[in-house]
């Protein structure tokens, strides 16, 4: 059980004999090197997958399927060329193509001041910096007082800090910083931090540091540190590679290393998974609802194994407090499957922490795209835990997109694994995360009500919708750079921002922005939608116009139009233009500036296409959506 | 474990490594012998072996070793001992 094995990852036994397979083709079909990827590998395995990734794919050379080739720059103080096949291997298990360039051993500072650089050339997206406890602390005195071992803290701090400001300076991407690994040998003992100098102590304290400057910087953190905690140092950090290469992280935990690494590439991405699929029996409670009964399942305290599938309950019901969707998938007769969520007395989970609820007797892939579909996520959001190697399986053939961890026999076991996972990885969490189980929740009861009116205007009139608005502000940021880095399918161009660029349109008075929140009589749907406009003269280039696939159909668009219009009027615009960028995720957009009355100037080939409104001309749309200024509570 | 056996199971480690499924191994190959056995795969081809045979091989001993037969025996050693 460690992170080092990428135990929830399935072990398959032809594994060698695939990559074998695959070694000897002429051409080699991008999935099924995702697939193989999502194989439990060891570090062998992965350097040989690895080879045959470069073999068939560079970043000109991809499928059009595949989204913009990640660029990572690892900036170390040690060796790390053989973390490389790791990173990108990982990458490749989330569907991204990664290329990486390696700083030379320790140039860091150097390579990031000098334009003339290959890593200036190489024009990275990500950079992910590793120093190692000695690079930092040097070999300090263990007699060193308090005050001077805070002084050498802050100090290695410092340097850290800088490395990342010149990064932000250079580049536009995401900065990851490996936490320090603590590999020095204890001097006192379990009461180690009472010997300031000591290196035990001293990593700790910058680790502590780091922490609080990373949420300062924006700068996400690899926390490898956590990761020992749960695997021991031993298993990631040998002492006798240490000495031979000046290897940090030995080579058999180099896979893990690069999962840790493109979790977090993959959340700023907003490619991380959303919502968490349960099957029932035997996962959320042992035995079998529709043969044992309510009085039969083992659920509750009492016995060890009714105690486990509490514990998992609750594990489910934090992450969806934090922010991820619960579904179920089950085959079971609906209302027995029910019948725990209303009665158990001891059920976690209740009827309203299940956005989506499916329990009939047809196949799980089917029901887990209508799930998806109801729920208006990508297929590629969702994980699936179950406890029956057999469905699991069945779904990993028919649907490689959806995460299916490798659920361990034991059920006490089955949180960690989803854990250890990191299929949930999140960099920063917005008030938004907190409600949106009950947002998802109040769209369902939407639901009910669109259908129990026969006609839209009735539907849409009894919502009393309030579309809030202000422009962007500093309440309102986090939110903001998280939806412009997340939302892939109603989005016109799929540009993201940093918090830097995000603060440049903010601070620009001709520049057009808007925050969007929708309330209605169901509670409040949080913010679901930002336009970006950048001035140019008399012209507004809408240069991003993004809203959450929740509020589809209820007139946002266009009250959201008659904003617009509103604003470049006071800015003194003219004329709006829009552009439409295609990606696979954002078809359904396609036609968004027609609807809204621009006319189109320009079709590419590629499918992109150009949009011009004249502000003067512009008649606003009716809507059932009153608008008010104002934005945070 | 007999020392074919292990030969055997040492080859096909250095064959995955090197991603080389055709190389010919026997116990007198030596590092130089082989192409792409650098240092880099030096260090993974003994890290595997220490993984697969569940052993430990000291710094000192790494230096030491000759050729493939040598790093067989030290596992046929290493094994019993361990009994």
């Amino acid at each position: 059980m460690r992170i080092a094995d990428l135990y929830w990852l399935p072990k398959v036994a032809t594994t060698n004999d695939e990559l074998r397979r695959i070694a000897a083709l002429k051409s080699v079909d991008w999935n099924e090197l995702v697939k193989v990827a999502g194989e439990h590998l060891d570090f062998i395995q992965t350097n040989r997958l690895d080879k045959i990734l470069a073999r068939h794919f560079s970043a000109t050379n991809l499928p059009e399927t595949v989204t913009k080739p990640v660029r990572l720059a690892v900036l170390s103080s040690s060796t790390a060329d053989h973390l490389l096949p790791g990173l990108r291997v990982a990458g490749l298990r989330r569907a991204m193509f990664v290329t990486t360039l390696l700083g030379d051993y320790g140039q860091y500072l150097q390579e990031l001041g000098d334009k003339e650089s290959k890593l200036f050339a190489f024009d990275p997206t990500v950079i992910l910096f590793a120093f190692h406890a000695e690079h930092l602390l040097g070999n300090p005195d263990p007699a060193l007082s308090t005050a001077d071992a805070e002084l050498l803290v802050s100090d290695a701090l410092n340097r850290v800090t800088n490395a990342w400001r010149l990064a932000r300076v250079c580049f536009k991407g995401q900065i990851i910083q490996q936490t320090v690994l603590p590999t020095m040998n204890m001097l006192m003992g379990a009461n180690e931090h009472r010997l300031s100098g000591a290196g035990v102590t001293l990593v700790e304290r910058l680790n502590l540091r780091l922490r609080e400057a990373a949420d300062v910087e924006g700068v996400a953190l690899l926390a490898i540190d956590r990761t020992m905690t749960q695997d021991g140092l031993a298993t990631w950090h040998d002492p006798s590679l240490w000495h031979r290469a000046k290897q940090e992280i030995s080579p058999v935990a180099t896979p893990a290393y690069g999962d840790l690494v493109a979790r977090l590439i993959a959340a700023q991405l907003g490619r991380s998974y959303k919502c968490l699929v349960l099957d029932l029996d035997n996962t959320l409670w042992g035995g079998v609802i529709g043969d044992d009964g309510l009085e039969g399942i083992k659920l509750g305290q009492g016995s060890a194994l009714g105690e486990a599938y509490v514990s998992f309950q609750s594990y489910a019901r934090d992450l969806a407090r934090r922010g991820i969707i619960l579904a179920v998938c089950s085959k079971n007769d609906e209302e027995n499957a029910r019948s725990p969520f209303e009665k158990h007395p001891e059920m976690v989970l209740k009827n309203q922490d299940i956005a989506c609820f499916i329990a009939n007797w047809s196949d799980k892939a089917g029901n887990l795209r209508a799930i998806a579909e109801q729920l208006n996520i990508g297929i590629d959001a969702l994980v699936f835990a179950d406890d029956n190697p057999f469905e699991r399986n069945i779904v990993r053939r028919e649907l490689p997109m959806v995460a299916v961890p490798e659920l361990p026999d034991d059920p006490a076991l089955y949180a960690k694994c989803l854990s250890y996972g990191g299929y949930f990885e999140a960099l920063q969490i917005t008030k938004d995360d907190f409600e949106r189980t009950g947002q998802y929740r109040a769209n369902a009861q939407r639901e009910q009500l669109r259908t129990s009116h026969t006609d839209l205007a009735g539907y849409l009139r009894s919502l009393q919708m309030e579309l809030r608005w202000a422009p962007f502000d500093k309440v309102g940021l986090q939110r903001i750079v998280q939806l412009i880095n997340k939302t892939n399918q109603f989005n016109l161009t799929t540009r993201r921002y940093t918090e830097q660029d995000v603060l440049s349109v903010m601070n620009d008075p001709k520049a057009l922005t808007l925050q969007l929140r929708l309330i209605d009589c169901f509670g409040d749907n949080g913010i679901i939608g930002i336009i970006i406009g950048k001035p140019d003269g008399d012209i507004i280039h809408l240069d991003i116009w993004l809203m959450s696939c929740r509020v589809l159909g209820r007139q946002v668009e266009e009250a959201s139009m008659n904003l617009v219009i509103e604003e470049a009027k006071r800015l003194g615009a003219r004329n709006l233009l829009g552009e439409y960028l295609p990606t696979k995720k954002n078809g359904m957009v396609k036609e968004h500036y027609r609807k809204l009355k621009f006319t189109q100037t320009n079709e590419l080939d590629d499918g992109s296409s150009a949009w011009h409104l004249s502000v003067a001309e512009y008649e606003p749309f009716p809507t059932f959506i009153s608008t008010v200024r104002t934005m945070h509570d | 474990m007999t020392s074919d056996e292990v030969l055997s199971q040492v080859s096909d480690i250095i064959r995955d490594v090197l991603d080389q499924p055709d190389i010919g191994i026997s116990l007198t190959t030596t590092a130089d012998d082989v192409e792409g056995w650098d240092s880099f795969n030096h260090i993974n081809i003994m890290v595997a072996v220490e993984a697969h045979f569940h052993i430990k091989i000291n710094t000192a001993e790494v230096e030491e070793l000759k050729n493939v037969g040598e790093l067989v025996d030290m596992v046929l050693h290493k094994q019993k001992v361990r009994k």
